[in-house]
């Protein structure tokens, strides 16, 4: 099935300055009885962002209106935990493009790419560096550039290279996805069974 | 031919084509779904207009969101029944084998898988939940893969994967009393720390890890996705082909000698390459626990927790953080701290040894008044031995209850919830926060520190009982 094509973004940023999010944390176990792929973004970091009376609780980065933005930053280990792809469909729904940390959960890291949305693993230095222009001015953007894989904080063009998968690379920038690619194989597999 | 890894071998023979710059096509022998994480995968292959490419190939059970009680009425939860509906309609629509919530074969789909000798040693296997590393207890490849790549095998046979890395953990030397394989996994990974395993796929070898029962080394491999690594495994041997001779899926007769031949070699070569060794000894490791929010945040239940004052920055946040949540002070101890809950139970620790391991610790004596105790069978299978052995009886003149099969406190996706702010002792394999229900407090240990626990209504070295 094909997703939006991703080229380059060109945004601030939300930054979420904890280690170990895990996808429990992303989505609660509790909101995962939907049987489609829509409307998780609604209870993205729910029990963070509200409290049990369901108000919001201000103190938490998506609910201050100072940051906005289609770029999660987050700290290191981002996304361990449960294998639930409905972390990946909470943050893209949420309307996120790109995550950033320093470390991403494997699994996690599958579930995002199979989504349209960019994991950008940098380092902890950059990280940090990263925290800090947001924290200077709530407004920085940074420029992630898929074809060139760079990173830019904007307001220091200070810039990093990331990693990725090549094939993954040109699924995202073309939009099509795995099982496109898996059905142009069937001979291959059913050769390989025989064999088997 | 250059030495090989057991994981080497059976990845190796299971790549249909390398992309160029990119994953294997990984073919994949066996693949189990459940409730929550495959709804959105049929609803993928409707819209492309396909059919599940290889229906025997996949098995079926209901787990996360199940009722431990009354099984046998209407599920109330109308979106956890809606789950478990759809599930068996697209089951049904799509010829794949089936354990609805009556069946005799129903339970947690890792527990079931092994009982029911779907897992095999030398297979490579797949399901939409990251505990699918339990079955690399069997010599085999087993992970834990998102709902995208669900939609993928069920249209195709074939994952695409890109090959993680190899680390070997050796674990050599005797278990001391008290101690569990539990304790093994909880250990390493406070070592390791719940990112050390990134990248990887582990291989546990050693005498402290072959002496194991294979229910023992499935809570290992189990774990292993806590360190953060894609799977563990171990390589099988005579006790691997004891626990699977006989059971419904294994091979019979003639098939099964030319099976049990071609196991045997299922072993890393002498001389093979990982990327990372780590060497444990087994008279290091004493009953552990968790006092944190991630399974990394683990000690000796005796020892004196962190007080932080090493760490800097985002790590010291994070850690206070941690401790806030859990409302502990750091430098504190655990012992003796107060458990309103003791959950038994899950994919981890929720097989018949280890309700016998806990039958065996309270028997002859009394459950403490204020805890309450959920002992959850992780099948109907084992359910069954459970009465069979007498152990319902046992439990119950000590004060307990068997309940019934699934997820349950685990994940709390019933009504299995631990409620806000309280305590909890839990057998089974993360302690995020609010994993167990929002709020909830969650302190991982084995069956017999659960055991300790409920006997006495706070945190207990189970060696001073024994
Ligand atoms: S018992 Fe827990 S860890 Fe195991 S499959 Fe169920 S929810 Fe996942």
């Amino acid at each position: 099935m094909t997703t939006e094509k991703f080229v380059t973004i060109e945004s601030s940023a939300i930054p979420l300055a904890i280690e170990n999010v895990d996808t429990d944390q992303i989505i609660p176990a509790r909101f995962l009885k939907a049987t489609t792929r829509d409307g998780f973004g609604e209870n993205l970091f729910r029990d963070w962002r509200y409290d049990k009376n369901n108000k919001k609780i201000d103190s938490f980065v998506l609910n201050k209106p100072i940051y906005a933005g289609k770029i999660l930053v987050g700290g290191k280990n981002f996304g361990s935990g449960s294998s639930r792809e409905h972390a990946a469909w909470a943050i893209a729904d949420y309307g996120f493009k790109v995550v950033v940390s320093s470390f991403f959960a494997d699994i996690f890291k599958n579930n995002t790419l199979n989504n349209g949305l960019l994991p950008v693993q940098v380092t902890e230095d950059f990280l940090k560096k990263i925290f800090q222009a947001i924290d200077k001015d709530a407004h920085t953007k940074l420029h992630v550039d898929l074809v060139n894989q760079t990173i830019t904080i904007l307001a220091t063009s200070e810039s990093e290279k990331f990693d990725i998968n090549p094939y993954k690379k040109t699924c995202l920038i073309n939009g099509y996805d795995d099982i496109d690619y898996l059905f142009n194989m069937k001979d291959k597999i059913e050769a390989f069974e025989k064999r088997a | 031919m250059s030495n090989k890894t057991l994981f080497d071998k059976i990845w190796d023979s299971h790549v249909v084509a390398e992309v160029e710059g990119g994953p294997s096509v990984l073919y994949i022998d066996r693949h189990l779904i459940h409730e929550v994480t495959s709804p959105q995968a049929f609803a993928g292959l409707d819209k492309r207009g396909i059919k599940v490419a290889r229906p025997k190939q996949t098995f079926a059970t209901p787990d996360h969101n199940v009722p431990t009680k009354d099984q046998h009425l209407t599920i109330r939860d109308a979106l956890s029944r809606s789950q478990i509906e759809k599930l068996t309609e697209n089951c049904n629509r799509h010829g794949v084998t089936l354990y609805g919530l009556n069946h005799p074969w129903q339970g947690v789909v890792h527990v079931v898988g092994p009982e029911l000798g779907i897992t095999l040693p030398g297979m490579t296997m797949v399901c939409g939940d990251s505990h699918t590393s339990t079955h690399g207890a069997f010599g085999s490849v087993a992970f834990g893969v998102g709902t995208s790549e669900v939609e993928m095998v069920l249209a195709t046979q074939c994952i695409m994967q890109p090959k993680p890395k190899k680390m070997l953990i050796e674990i050599n030397g005797k278990l001391g009393k008290g101690v569990t394989s539990k304790d093994i996994v909880l250990y390493i990974i406070s070592k390791i720390t719940a990112s050390g395993g990134t990248g990887y796929f582990i291989e546990y070898s050693g005498s402290a890890i072959s002496n194991l029962s294979m229910e023992s080394r499935m809570t290992i491999c189990n774990m292993s996705i806590e360190s953060g690594a894609r799977g563990g495994l171990i390589a099988p041997d005579d006790i691997t082909f004891n626990y699977v001779k006989g059971r419904e899926f294994a091979p019979k007769g003639a098939e099964w000698d030319k099976a049990v031949a071609n196991w045997k070699t299922l072993k890393t070569d002498e001389g093979a390459v990982f990327d990372k060794v780590i060497r444990f000894e087994a008279e290091d490791i004493e009953p552990m626990i968790t006092y944190g929010t991630n399974p990394g945040m683990g000690c000796k239940i005796n020892a004196v927790l962190p007080d932080g004052s090493e760490l800097t920055d985002n790590d010291k946040n994070t850690f206070l953080k941690s401790f806030t949540y859990m409302g502990i002070e750091p430098g504190t101890k655990m012992l003796g701290r107060k458990v309103d809950y003791v959950f038994v139970g899950s994919c981890t620790n929720g097989r018949i040894e280890d309700f016998r391991a806990f039958t065996e610790f309270v028997k002859g004596r009394k459950k403490a008044k204020d805890v309450i105790v959920w002992l959850v069978p992780g099948s109907k299978q084992v359910e069954k031995q459970c009465q069979q052995e007498g152990i319902v009886k046992l439990l119950a003149d000590s004060g307990f209850e068997l309940r019934q099969p699934g997820c349950s406190a685990c994940l709390a996706m019933n009504d299995d919830k631990i409620p806000e702010g309280k305590y909890a002792v839990a057998t089974s394999n993360r302690n995020f926060e609010g994993r167990q229900g929002p709020g909830s407090r969650t302190f991982l240990a084995s069956p017999i520190t659960a055991a300790a626990a409920a006997l006495t209504g706070v945190i207990t070295d189970p060696r001073e009982l024994m």
